[in-house]
């Protein structure tokens, strides 16, 4: 009822002069996020990732990745596992969509093995890290709603503050609040909270440099869980744009010969 | 096979833009046999030693490959186990709509846990694990057109590779023994028949479905008694050309994997069909934790009934998966297998997790129940055994 009385009143406003609510804001801030970083068509890079327990103490992965840029769904993202050495080799393949649940296949290099694996581990961690499969899977605009809360300055950086509500099943998370820079139009600081909205976890970006003339990257990102006191940090490097990876190179047959 | 793989060698060596790197591991295991042995030749416990280096080399940005992976077992007690096997040496070219693969290398085909009926192209290295997972390497040229409508694999395979068996001082194997010098072959060209293989597989939305055929010398030998060169009492394996035809399929939908391998051979015995046919579910982030806990249900039939020599020929298998998703990858798989028609049970526990960043550790547990002299798995009742292995990747 709400909705409709709203609509009625959105009618009547002359066009233009209608104040824009803070869900058609946040849309519209996600949406142009979306636009600056679109058209890259495909793009690789590498990343180390940093683990670190409540101890200090640390391990690491290596891992390499590429994604392609799908018009009209979600992007395809290839993962491939390079340290720990027991699992070189592994490679993870998934394709995202904005309606229907992703796809998902997992290749195993020892028993040279591709599975169709579950895509319902979206809040489950991503090896062993701090960052879930939902945090490093293509973020897509229409996974979410929105809703714009205010501006802030955050490390220094004019920035939107949004709320995000996963629209998709089996989220770990009942919003996140993200700070975005109003120059870069990337995230700058996201804080997640847990399906009791309590506080969870808190992502820091830094570093960021432009890439291609256009697209801005951070060299670290950094994931501190307030809950368990763990932390997890990527450093990424080399990355490519427009490198001329084709719907082949994202195929469960370049699962098996990836390496 | 020689030729193939001196021209993948030659390859390897020969070629001149930038080189490969090295990988792999080194492994020890030991296993420990509580039960009094069926023959009086066989260990009671023994020490095992695995190297697996790993040779890769790309050419050509990624799309050409060499892979060289050497596999040496140096075993305490079996001399069968102690051998020497090249898993691949791979010659590999992708382009747009087509693979080419060259030499010695592993294909995998299926989606059950329980048993593979639909993998056919590799041999078995049984003497390497008794689950039957770990292959011996099989020299093929591989050729596969990629297409809107799936994937085609062609495959010729040069040069079979016979079935590895325990001598007598083994555990885990047949009683008499299985006497690999005597084998048989149907084919008048013995080991050097050429065998032929075609596969379509392809992914419609929430289904993965893969159709095969062979046609070529039977992986798995019929064992037939005989005598060796002492006069004791073996098996001896014969390897009939059969035709065999596979499907394989699985539906992924939410939590579920719906799966089912189902093949047709003929030319081994009377014509047969065998399944496998199951689900898995897997319950995410368990009790508010990390752990995700699957559950595994396969039936698996075979209509030869009584007279299979298959350990699943009216079998129900229950699983649980438990993988910790911690920094440790610390997983574990309880697997309890129910023989519907021998009443038998057999117990498979698997565990693995690493320390540090490059060591392994891996144990692993089986046990036999209830098994009546006929039923196959009557041959490792004194078996039980329990295994822990300890392997270090460089």
């Amino acid at each position: 009822m709400m909705k409709r009385i709203f609509f009625l009143c959105v009618l009547l406003l002359p066009f233009g002069l209608h104040a824009e609510t803070p869900e058609e804001k946040g849309l519209a801030i996600a949406k142009e996020v979306n636009h600056r970083d679109s058209a890259w068509h495909d793009q690789q890079s590498t990343m180390r990732m940093v683990l670190k327990n409540r101890h200090g103490d640390e391990s690491s992965r290596e891992i390499r990745n590429r994604l392609l840029e799908v018009e009209g769904d979600g992007d395809k993202t290839l993962i491939i596992f390079d340290e720990p050495r027991d699992v070189k080799g592994t490679a993870f393949l998934s394709y995202t969509h904005a309606k229907v649940p992703d796809e998902q296949w997992l290749y195993l290099p020892a028993l040279k093995r591709v599975k169709r694996i579950s895509s319902n581990n979206k809040s489950g961690p991503f090896m062993g890290s701090e960052f879930s499969y939902e945090d490093i899977n293509s973020q897509e605009v229409d996974k979410y709603t929105y809703k714009y809360l205010r501006d802030e300055k955050v490390e220094g950086r004019d920035s939107f503050v949004n709320e995000n509500y996963p629209s998709y099943e089996y989220s770990g998370y009942t919003r996140m609040v993200v700070w975005i820079d109003k120059e870069y139009y990337q995230p700058v600081k996201i804080q997640y909270y847990d399906r009791k909205n309590e506080l969870l976890k808190t992502l820091s970006y830094a570093g960021y440099k432009q890439y291609a003339g256009r697209y801005w990257r951070p060299d670290i990102m950094e994931m501190v869980n307030h809950q368990n006191g763990k932390s997890t940090r990527l450093e990424w490097s080399n990355y490519r744009f427009k490198t001329g990876l084709t719907e082949r190179d994202f195929d469960r047959n370049t699962l098996k010969r990836i390496r | 096979m020689l030729t193939l793989a001196v021209a993948t060698m030659s390859l390897l060596f020969v070629n001149p833009v930038v080189a490969g790197e090295w990988s792999g591991y080194i492994a020890a295991e030991y296993r420990s046999f509580p039960h009094d042995t069926a023959d009086s030749r066989q260990y009671d416990d023994n020490f095992s030693f695995v190297i697996e280096p790993e040779y890769h080399h790309k050419i050509d940005g990624s799309y050409e490959s060499i892979t060289f992976i050497p596999f040496i077992r140096v075993d305490q007690h079996d001399n069968e186990r102690t051998h020497f096997d090249i898993r691949e040496l791979m010659w590999q070219k992708a382009a747009q709509d087509w693979e080419l693969r060259t030499g010695i290398g592993k294909v995998f085909w299926g989606v059950t846990e329980s048993q593979h009926l639909v993998d056919i192209i590799n041999q078995t290295d049984l003497v390497n694990a008794p689950d039957g997972e770990d292959k011996l390497g099989q020299p093929m040229i591989n050729f596969a057109l990629v297409r809107d409508w799936g994937t085609i694999d062609f495959f010729l395979l040069p040069g079979f590779r016979e079935r590895t068996f325990s001598e007598n001082e083994g555990r885990l194997r047949t009683n008499p023994r299985v006497d690999t010098e005597q084998a048989v072959y149907e084919s008048a060209h013995g080991k050097r028949h050429i065998d032929v293989a075609v596969r379509w597989a392809h992914n419609i939305g929430i289904m993965d479905i893969g159709l095969s055929h062979f046609y070529g010398t039977s992986r798995e030998p019929r064992l037939v008694l005989g005598t060796d060169s002492a006069g004791d009492t073996v098996f001896v394996p014969h390897y009939d050309l059969i035709n065999q035809t596979g499907l394989d399929m699985q539906i992924t939908s939410g939590g579920w994997l719906w799966k089912l391998e189902t093949i047709h051979r003929s030319g081994q015995g009377e014509t047969f069909n065998a399944a496998t046919a199951g689900f898995e579910y897997t319950f995410y982030g368990l009790g508010n934790s990390n752990k995700d806990l699957g559950v595994l249900f396969e039936y698996s039939y075979d209509d030869r009934r009584q007279n299979s020599p298959s350990l699943f020929q009216d079998d129900v298998m229950l699983g649980a998966r438990l993988t910790f998703n911690d920094v440790n990858d610390t997983e574990a798989l309880l697997g309890v297998i129910y023989d519907r028609y021998y009443k038998s049970k057999g117990l498979n526990l698997e565990a693995s997790r690493r320390f540090g960043d490059s060591i392994k550790v891996s144990v692993e547990a089986r046990t036999y129940h209830e098994t009546p002299a006929s039923d196959p798995l009557n041959q490792f009742r004194n078996d039980d055994y329990f295994q822990a292995e300890l392997a270090w990747y460089y």
